[in-house]
C-alpha cells in the first residue's frame, strides 16, 4: 500500500461512522431490526480498516508520519509573509493508528453487546446512531492534525456523553447526571480553549506541526518559557475534564446512569482516553514545569479515587471509580515521562476496562431479568450486597471478570501488569532523578488499593452466597451476543498482544512503535531527556516490579481475608480509620463542596443579578418610560391646544365671517339691489370728491 | 318772469332724472314682480329720455334716436322674458311676491 492512499483510507474510517449516524437518525426506524446491523456493520468496517492501518503503517512505514490538509478558511496575510488560514487535515503517526484501532474495537464490541443489552429499548435506534456519531468525534480527536478541528470534535465527544448518559432521561437522576457531565466538562473545555488561543495568537496556526517547528525554533508564546508552561497546562484542563481528573473527576461516578454498554465505550475505553491522547499529542511542547502538574494531578487522581472505590457498593460505580484511579496513572505516567508506558496503559486499560463495564453490564442485565420474573421491582439490580454467588450461575462472565481484574490488579501475565509497572518505574526513575518520592509512594499505594477494591468487588459480587436464594433462582448466562464480546475483550488482557516478554514491555512492538517524542521547549525548561530517563527507568526496573507485585499480592490478600474468609471484619477495619472512611464514603467531599459553591454560588448570584435587574434595570426602563410619557402627554397638550387650537381658530374665524357675510346674502334681489344702488352712490360720491 | 320757458337740456334731463327716481323707487319698494317690472320699464325709458334729449341738443344728430328706438325694442323683449319668468315664479312658488321668494338666502 502507497503511503498516499493512507488519507483516504483514514477519511473513510473517519466517516463511516457518520454516514451511519446520519442513516440511522433519519431513516433507522424503517429499517428491518430498527438498524442496528447497520451500525454495526460500519463499525466493523471501520475497525477492519483501522487494523489494516495499523498493520501497514507499523510494519512497512513505522517511521514516517503523514499529513493530509487543506485551506479552510483564508483569513488574510499574517506576520512573516505567510497566509493565515485554518487548515483541516489529518494526521497519521503511530499514536494515530494505535488509538483509531482500540477505538473502532472497543466501539465495534460494545455495537454487538448492546444488540443483546438494548433489546426492547424504547429509543434503540437512536442509541445506535449516537453511538456512530460518538464513534465519528473520537475518531475525529484521533486523526485531526490541528487543534481547532481537535477542539470541535472534543465538544462532539462531549455532547454524544450528554446524549447517552441521558438516554433513559425520563429518570431525573439520569438527566441530571447528563448535565453534570456536561457543565463539568465545559470548565475543563473553557481552560483548553483560553490555551488554543495563546497557542493560536502567536503562531497564527492550529496546525500541531507548524507549532512545534516555531517553538523548536524558539519562537515563545509572548516570548515567555512561563507563557508556554501556562498554556500547555491550559491545553491540560480539558484533558482534566474529559479524562475526568482531579479536581473535575466528580461527573464520571454520575455518568453511570447511562446505559452500562455506553459506561464501557466513553466512560471506560475511549472518550475518557481522549484527554490521555490530548496530552500525548501536545507532549513535544510541554515543559518539565507543566508535565510536573500534570503528573501531580495524576497522582492525586489515581490515590483519592481508589480510596471512594473501596467503599462503594453500586457495581457500576466501584468500576467508575477504578476508571478514574487508572486514567489518574495514565496521567502520572505521561507527566514524569513515561510517555510509551502511559499510552500503553491507555490501551490495554481500554482493553479490560470495556471488558470490566461489559461484564457489569451481562451480570446487570441477568440480575435485572431474574429479578423482573419474580416481579421484584425493589431490590437494586446494581447494589453488590445483592449479589453473591454469581459465579456459578454466570461462569463465562465469571471467568472473563477473573481475567479483567487480574489485568487491572497488575499480575503478571496481564496486560495490565505490563503497562502499569512500567509507569510504576518511571515515577520511580523520575523521583530519583528530581526527588518528587511522593510521586511513586502514590502510585504503588493506589496499586495496592486497586488491587484490595478490585477483589473485593469479584469476591462480593460472584463469590460466597446468594445474598438471597430464591430471589436469584431464574438468574441466567446472558446470551452468546453479550458474552463473546466479553471473551474477545479478555483474550486481549494477555500479555502476549502487546510484548512477547511477559515481564517488560520495552521490547514489545508497542514500546517501539510508540517512541517518546523530543522535547521541543527551550533547554532550560525541557523534562529529563528521553535517553537519561530511560537509562534510570532500566536501573529501578526491577525494584519496580517487585514492589509492584508485593503490593498489588497483598492487596488481594487484604481482600480475601477481609471479604472471603472474614478473619478482619470490614465494619471494624472501618471504625479504626473512621475519618479516613467517612472521607471516602462521601468521596472526600467533593460533591459537597462543588455543591455549596458553585451551585449555590451561582444560585446567589443568580438571585443578586435578578435583584439588579428588578431595582436598577426595571428601574431604568420604568423610568424611561415614566419620562417618555411625560414628554407625550405634553405634546399631547400641544397638539391639543396649539396645533388644534390654530387649525379650529382658523375654521372657527371663517366660519363666524361667513355666517356674518351670509347675512348679507338675504336671498331677496331688492336688497341686492340696494347694495348694488348705495355703493354706486357712495362711489359716484367719492368720485365727484376727487 | 317770463312763464313759458322755451324748455332746453337741463328739462330733460331733470324729467328723466324724476323718471329714474320714480322707476328705482318703484324697483326697490315694490313686492309685487309685476311692478318691480313696471319699475324697471321707467327706468329705461328714463334713459331713452337722455338719449334723445342729448341727440336733440348736441352733435351727436341721429345716433341717440336710434339708440333710442333700439332700447324699446330691447325692453319690449325684455318684458318678454322677464313675464315667462315671473309665470314660472309664480309656477313654483304659487307667489309673486319677492319678498317671499329668497332661497338664495345664505
Amino acid at each position: 500500500m502507497e503511503l498516499q492512499t493512507f488519507i483516504p483510507l483514514a477519511l473513510l474510517i473517519l466517516l463511516l461512522p457518520l454516514a451511519g449516524f446520519v442513516t440511522l437518525i433519519f431513516a433507522g426506524k424503517k429499517l428491518p431490526r430498527k438498524g442496528d446491523w447497520l451500525a454495526t456493520a460500519v463499525i466493523s468496517m471501520s475497525f477492519l480498516l483501522s487494523l489494516t492501518l495499523l498493520i501497514v503503517k507499523l510494519g512497512w512505514y513505522p517511521d514516517e508520519s503523514i499529513t493530509g490538509s487543506f485551506n479552510w478558511l483564508v483569513l488574510g496575510d499574517a506576520m512573516f509573509g505567510s497566509t493565515l488560514a485554518i487548515e483541516l487535515g489529518i494526521l497519521i503517526d503511530n499514536l494515530t493508528v494505535v488509538m483509531i484501532t482500540v477505538v473502532t474495537l472497543v466501539s465495534t464490541l460494545v455495537h454487538f453487546f448492546s444488540i443483546g443489552y438494548m433489546e426492547g429499548d424504547v429509543r434503540y435506534t437512536r442509541y445506535f446512531a449516537y453511538l456512530g456519531l460518538f464513534s465519528f468525534s473520537m475518531l475525529g480527536i484521533v486523526l485531526t492534525h490541528n487543534l481547532l478541528m481537535m477542539y470541535i470534535f472534543w465538544e462532539l465527544v462531549g455532547i454524544c456523553s450528554y446524549l447517552l448518559i441521558g438516554h433513559w432521561y425520563e429518570k431525573k437522576s439520569a438527566s441530571n447526571a447528563a448535565n453534570k457531565a456536561f457543565i463539568v466538562n465545559r470548565v475543563g473545555d473553557a481552560g483548553m480553549f483560553i490555551g488554543i488561543m495563546i497557542l493560536f495568537t502567536n503562531f497564527s496556526t492550529f496546525t500541531f506541526e507548524t507549532i512545534f517547528e516555531s517553538i523548536s525554533a524558539g519562537i515563545l508564546p509572548f516570548g515567555s518559557t512561563g507563557w508556554l508552561t501556562a498554556a500547555g497546562i491550559l491545553i491540560f484542563c480539558g484533558a482534566v475534564g474529559k479524562s475526568a481528573q482531579f479536581p473535575l473527576q466528580i461527573w464520571l461516578p454520575d455518568a453511570m446512569e447511562g446505559p452500562t454498554p455506553i459506561s464501557a465505550l466513553i466512560h471506560a475505553a475511549t472518550m475518557v482516553a481522549a484527554g490521555v491522547f490530548l496530552v500525548a499529542r501536545i507532549f513535544p511542547i510541554l515543559t518539565a514545569d507543566a508535565l510536573m502538574v500534570i503528573a501531580y494531578i495524576g497522582a492525586i487522581t489515581a490515590l483519592i479515587a481508589a480510596t471512594v472505590a473501596i467503599t462503594q457498593y453500586d457495581f457500576k460505580k466501584v468500576l467508575a471509580y477504578s476508571t478514574i484511579s487508572q486514567l489518574g496513572y495514565m496521567i502520572l505516567g505521561l507527566g514524569v515521562g513515561a510517555y510509551a508506558a502511559g499510552f500503553m496503559h491507555l490501551v490495554t486499560h481500554a482493553a479490560f476496562k470495556a471488558g470490566l463495564f461489559l461484564a457489569a453490564g451481562s451480570v446487570i442485565y441477568a440480575m435485572h431479568h431474574a429479578l423482573h420474573k419474580r416481579e421484584d421491582h425493589h431490590t437494586d439490580a446494581q447494589d453488590i450486597r445483592n449479589m453473591g454467588g454469581l459465579k456459578s450461575k454466570m461462569p463465562v462472565t465469571y471467568w472473563t471478570f477473573v481475567i479483567f481484574t487480574l489485568a487491572i490488579s497488575g499480575i503478571p501475565l496481564t496486560s495490565g501488569f505490563l503497562s502499569k509497572d512500567e509507569i510504576l518505574a518511571g515515577t520511580l526513575a523520575y523521583s530519583s532523578l528530581n526527588g518528587h518520592y511522593l510521586l511513586p509512594l502514590i502510585g504503588f499505594i493506589a496499586a495496592g488499593l486497586t488491587a484490595f477494591y478490585m477483589f473485593r468487588l469479584l469476591i462480593l459480587a460472584f463469590h460466597g452466597n446468594h445474598a438471597n436464594t430464591s430471589r436469584l433462582a431464574d438468574l441466567r448466562e446472558s446470551p452468546k451476543v453479550m458474552t463473546i464480546p466479553l471473551m474477545v475483550l479478555a483474550g486481549l488482557s494477555f500479555f502476549i498482544f502487546y510484548s512477547f516478554n511477559p515481564f517488560g514491555a520495552a521490547s514489545g512492538w508497542f514500546f517501539a512503535a510508540i517512541e517518546r517524542p523530543m522535547s521541543l521547549v527551550p533547554e532550560l525548561m525541557q523534562p529529563t531527556g528521553a535517553v537519561l530517563f530511560h537509562e534510570t527507568v532500566q536501573g529501578v526496573h526491577g525494584i519496580a516490579m517487585f514492589i509492584s507485585i508485593l503490593v498489588a499480592g497483598a492487596g488481594i490478600l487484604g481482600a480475601f481475608l477481609v471479604y472471603s474468609w472474614k478473619k478482619i471484619s470490614a465494619d471494624q477495619l472501618a471504625s479504626y480509620m473512621s475519618v479516613l472512611y467517612r472521607g471516602a464514603v462521601d468521596k472526600w467531599y467533593f460533591d459537597a463542596i462543588y455543591n455549596r459553591v458553585f451551585v449555590d454560588g451561582t444560585i446567589r448570584l443568580a438571585r443578586i443579578l435578578r435583584w439588579f435587574d428588578e431595582r436598577v434595570i426595571d428601574g431604568l426602563v420604568n423610568g424611561t418610560a415614566v419620562v417618555a410619557r411625560k414628554l407625550s402627554q405634553g405634546g399631547r397638550w400641544f397638539d391639543t391646544y396649539i396645533v388644534d387650537g390654530l387649525i379650529n381658530g382658523i375654521a372657527e374665524i371663517t366660519d363666524r365671517a361667513g355666517n356674518m357675510l351670509g347675512k348679507l346674502q338675504t336671498g331677496k334681489v331688492q336688497t341686492y339691489l340696494v347694495y348694488i344702488v348705495f355703493s354706486f352712490i357712495v362711489l359716484f360720491v367719492l368720485y365727484l370728491q376727487i | 318772469m317770463d312763464l313759458i320757458i322755451e324748455p332746453g337740456l337741463t328739462h330733460f334731463l331733470a324729467v328723466s332724472a324724476i323718471l329714474f327716481s320714480l322707476g328705482l323707487m318703484t324697483v326697490l319698494s315694490r313686492r309685487n314682480v309685476i311692478m318691480v317690472l313696471m319699475g324697471i320699464e321707467l327706468i329705461l325709458n328714463a334713459a331713452n329720455i337722455n338719449f334723445i334729449a342729448f341727440s336733440r341738443f348736441t352733435e351727436l344728430s341721429l345716433e341717440g334716436q336710434m339708440i333710442g328706438l333700439f332700447v324699446v325694442i330691447i325692453a319690449a323683449a325684455e318684458a318678454a322674458v322677464a313675464l315667462a319668468i315671473a309665470l314660472n315664479i309664480y309656477n313654483r312658488f304659487k307667489t309673486i311676491n319677492v319678498d317671499q321668494i329668497s332661497q338664495l338666502k345664505g
